[in-house]
């Protein structure tokens, strides 16, 4: 019994030769995302900037409108207030009050007595300002952490051209990450890094299968040059990268789909880091191989300049 | 490769056989559970946020503690200085210590002896072993003596502090020893509280963040006319529960105060009128300072204060001496019940802020698990069934290796005791497309090998073992992103960081071993001379 063949075999597409688009492309999309980021910025959730979500169930259908104004009479500032996956139930937001820790606890004291009973208080999240401060420092430090770990144990495992092109190929996945959050508004909280944290580690694992790949076939086609070396390994590596790109999807999908709505934004940035972390590791991770080289050129380019220096 | 001694085979299948036990008592009904829990068999552990419960994050007020300290030190210098008959002119109390003026200079030297003594030092190390520390430090100039507390004395301050809340919280918490409860420090100054399954977060907290310091003090000799003024020397002005434009004037010496420290019992009862009351009882100190201070006072008010808040103050008709008595004023009996687990628990040394909360009402927790279970469900039936489309047959062994490595996964977290959470969830589904990738990289490799011109054995064979370094090695990374989660991540980030790190470890584990197994007792059966890919 055989499968299907959805690649088939023995393709020769020339990556190297539109890698300058990918560079073009890549740039343009980082910059863009930079610019998003330091103009619009990102919708940081309470985790990072303090605050209040309550999110409850009503018994009918939720009035948006008349929640607001109830909430927003209370005094506790302008309070955000969206649907959150059903009509019956609502989350609603409010930001970090003046006054101390104490002043958050009392803000949902007053939000609980102004909409009385036949409420379903599904979830209660309350961010003090202190902890918040920590929450976003903690974040940083966890992805610049693991980014440096990665480093790390690439450069230990291949050579420092590897290790340049991983990282380089992981900063475009996290800042492109971060300028679609600018871009559509979604919530930047806790559940977010931790999301950017495993497209980290799976934009890598891709990588690490085509840079495996580049190292085996540097050792068995030792004259190739290494644009087609680097074509050649991409080929034979892709059914396997799109064959297992295709699975995680289709189970992430399930999950965005049928998971429900906590854990939708989770969810929806890993199947963007799936898709650019794939990207990544074909338009930039091995190109940047290209860009600096192998240890196998720098010794080609030095035997040459001992050649030339010869009298 | 194909010739897998006997020895291995059965070890391999072994461990999928005790995988499949380990994980059995998750699909297992209720009552057949409890029998297996005798045996260390469990279902996984939830998270808070998939059975519903409540996450506090507590830090002690060191600002609060502070306070108290130095209210205690001038306490401490004036009974010194009046034992010792040295007269001076002030104290008072600044951000970092506090500063008292001697009167006459030539008493200094006597002074700075005698005050000395107060500066004891403090342990700050484990087990009595450690370095020592005194909470201030004492300096001089001229006729002024000035305290100023030394952080490493603070600090123990605040370690012994957090101590002993730990052991309050537990009590007021869990008062009946029947809740599930987790109580853990946090860093320096912090405390976790974890709750599964409360219906009432507002409740808890009324309990938790309460000092609870109680004092039966004496009411002053004059009391406020007008709003705004000063107490006199010895007194202090204290607002009145439920009475906002009333304040009272309080005697502060400690003749004229019974600590609740002394309390041995409480509980909420009702008095002659039916009235929600609290009644407690004081140990053999405290019922011999309370009998004297009502025998004392008879015919005058006295106060019962809770947190520097006045809830009562009755006339003290006759004397107390049995050494029990009741706290009435105004109660709802929830507050009475309340009251009595705090007061049982005795006072927090300091003040305790929520920092952080985090609830989720049962309601949600259930609508996650199903709604994860249905993803599961669905996301591993779609991979199945893609698998066989791509592989055929190998898909078919693909599968059995992705069936062994989700119960291998189950097993492992259900065994060692892992809080599964809603990301953890997330983090399984993603294991589904990372295992399903070792065998793709496999079975790629292999028939790449078979392309070239291998036979269809020696391709098997060939392919297998390049594959499996790049495995290694493709997951090593996610390995150490996973693990960089579980070091700096918090509740439930931590539970996907946890199934993330064993996802990967099941999944090298199947690929090494029982894709291999398959694989081979599939070529020794079939000898063949094609790879069906």
């Amino acid at each position: 019994m055989k499968g299907i063949r959805f690649i088939p075999d023995g393709t020769t597409l020339r990556f190297m030769r539109i890698s300058r688009f990918g560079y073009l492309a890549s740039g343009i999309l980082c910059a863009l995302s930079l610019v998003l980021f330091l103009t619009v910025g990102l919708n940081v959730g309470v985790d990072f900037k303090g605050g209040t979500v309550i999110t409850i169930r009503t018994e009918q259908p939720a009035n948006l409108d008349q929640l607001r104004s109830t909430i927003n009479g209370l005094g506790l500032g302008a309070a955000e207030l969206q649907e959150f996956g059903t009509p019956n139930d609502v989350l609603i937001r409010i930001g970090v009050q003046d006054g101390g820790e104490e002043a958050q606890q009392a803000a949902i004291q007053k939000i609980k007595d102004a909409l009385g009973p036949g409420v379903d208080y599904r979830s209660v999240e309350v961010v003090g300002p202190k902890v918040s401060g920590e929450l976003a420092q903690e974040g940083i430090v966890a992805v610049v952490a693991s980014i440096i770990c990665v480093l790390i144990y690439i450069w230990f495992r291949f050579e420092w051209q590897f290790a340049a092109g991983a990282v380089l190929s992981l900063l475009h996945d996290v800042v492109l990450t971060i300028g679609l959050f600018c871009l559509l508004r979604i919530e930047f909280n806790l559940q977010i890094i931790a999301a950017i944290l495993t497209i980290v580690g799976y934009s890598l694992n891709d990588t690490v299968v085509i840079f495996d790949r580049i190292r085996e076939f540097l050792r068995k086609y030792k004259s190739m040059p290494l644009a087609d070396l680097i074509d050649f390994s991409i080929n034979s590596v892709l059914p396997r990268t799109i064959l297992t790109s295709t699975t995680t999807l289709i189970a992430l999908l399930s999950l965005y789909i049928f998971g429900g709505e906590v854990i939708a934004g989770f969810t929806f940035t890993m199947i963007w880091g799936v898709i650019v972390g794939t990207y990544s590791s074909y338009f930039v991770a091995a190109p940047v191989l290209l860009l600096f080289g192998t240890e196998r050129e720098s010794k080609k380019a030095e035997a040459k300049a001992a050649v030339a220096a010869r009298p | 490769m194909f010739n897998i001694p006997r020895w291995k085979s059965l070890a391999i299948l072994a461990s999928v056989l005790l995988a499949i036990i380990l994980a059995l008592p998750n699909v297992l009904p209720t009552d057949t559970r409890a029998k297996l829990r005798d045996y260390g068999l469990r279902p996984v552990t939830l998270g808070l946020d998939l059975q519903g419960g409540i996450n506090i994050l507590l830090e002690i007020d060191r600002k609060d503690l502070h306070n108290r300290l130095s209210e205690q030190l001038v306490g401490d210098i004036r009974s010194t200085l009046r034992e010792a008959r040295i007269g001076y002119n002030g104290i008072n109390r600044f951000d970092s210590g506090v500063r008292v003026r001697i009167a006459k200079p030539e008493d200094m030297d006597k002074a700075k002896t005698e005050l000395r003594k107060l500066i004891q030092p403090l342990d700050t190390g484990f087990f009595g072993g450690g370095a020592t520390a005194a909470l201030f430090t004492l300096s001089d100039q001229a006729q002024q003596i000035t305290f100023s507390f030394s952080e490493p004395g603070l600090d123990a301050k605040v370690a012994g502090a957090i101590a002993q809340s730990l052991k309050i919280i537990e009590k007021r918490v869990n008062p009946d020893g029947v809740v599930e409860a987790t109580i853990q420090q946090q860093g320096k100054d912090r405390i976790v509280v974890q709750i599964p399954g409360v219906q009432d977060s507002e409740e808890i907290k009324r309990r938790l963040d309460r000092t609870a310091k109680l004092t039966f003090q004496l009411l002053c000799e004059s009391q406020p006319t007008s709003e705004g003024q000063n107490p006199p020397p010895d007194c202090k002005a204290l607002p009145v529960k439920d009475e906002p434009q009333n304040i009272i004037w309080v005697q502060t010496s400690s003749r004229a105060t019974v600590d609740g420290a002394d309390l041995v019992d409480a509980k909420g009862t009702f008095d002659q009128n039916n009235n929600p009351v609290v009644s407690f009882r004081f140990n053999t100190k405290g019922a011999e300072r309370f009998g004297r201070l009502t025998r004392d006072n008879v015919g005058k008010p006295f106060a019962i204060i809770l947190d520097d808040v006045v809830v009562s103050y009755p006339r003290i008709n006759e004397p107390i001496l049995g050494g029990s008595g009741q706290i009435s004023g105004n109660f709802t009996t929830q507050e009475t019940n309340d009251l009595a687990i705090v007061l049982r628990s005795g006072a927090l040394p300091a003040k305790l802020t929520i920092v952080e909360e985090r609830t989720v009402g049962p309601s949600l927790g259930s609508d996650s698990i199903r709604a994860g279970l249905i993803a599961c469900a669905i996301g591993l039936a779609a991979v199945l069934v893609f698998m066989v489309i791509a592989y055929g047959l190998f898909g078919i062994f693909a599968d059995i290796a992705l069936l062994a490595n989700l119960t291998l996964l189950l097993g492992v977290m259900s065994f060692l005791g892992f809080t599964l959470t809603l990301p953890g969830i997330a983090g399984i589904v993603l294991t589904m497309g990372m295992a399903v990738d070792s065998n793709v990289l496999v079975f790629e490799r292999v028939r790449e090998e078979w392309k070239n011109g291998r036979t269809a054995i020696n391709a098997i064979e060939t392919g297998f073992r390049a594959a499996l370094g790049t495995i290694v090695d493709a997951n090593v990374t996610t390995l150490i992103a996973a693990a960089v989660l579980f070091g700096i991540g918090s509740g439930p980030i931590k539970g996907f960081a946890v199934t993330l790190s064993v996802g990967i470890i099941t999944t090298v584990f199947t690929a090494f071993t029982l894709t291999q197994l398959i694989i081979a007792y599939w070529v020794r059966k079939t000898r063949p001379k094609e790879v069906p890919l």
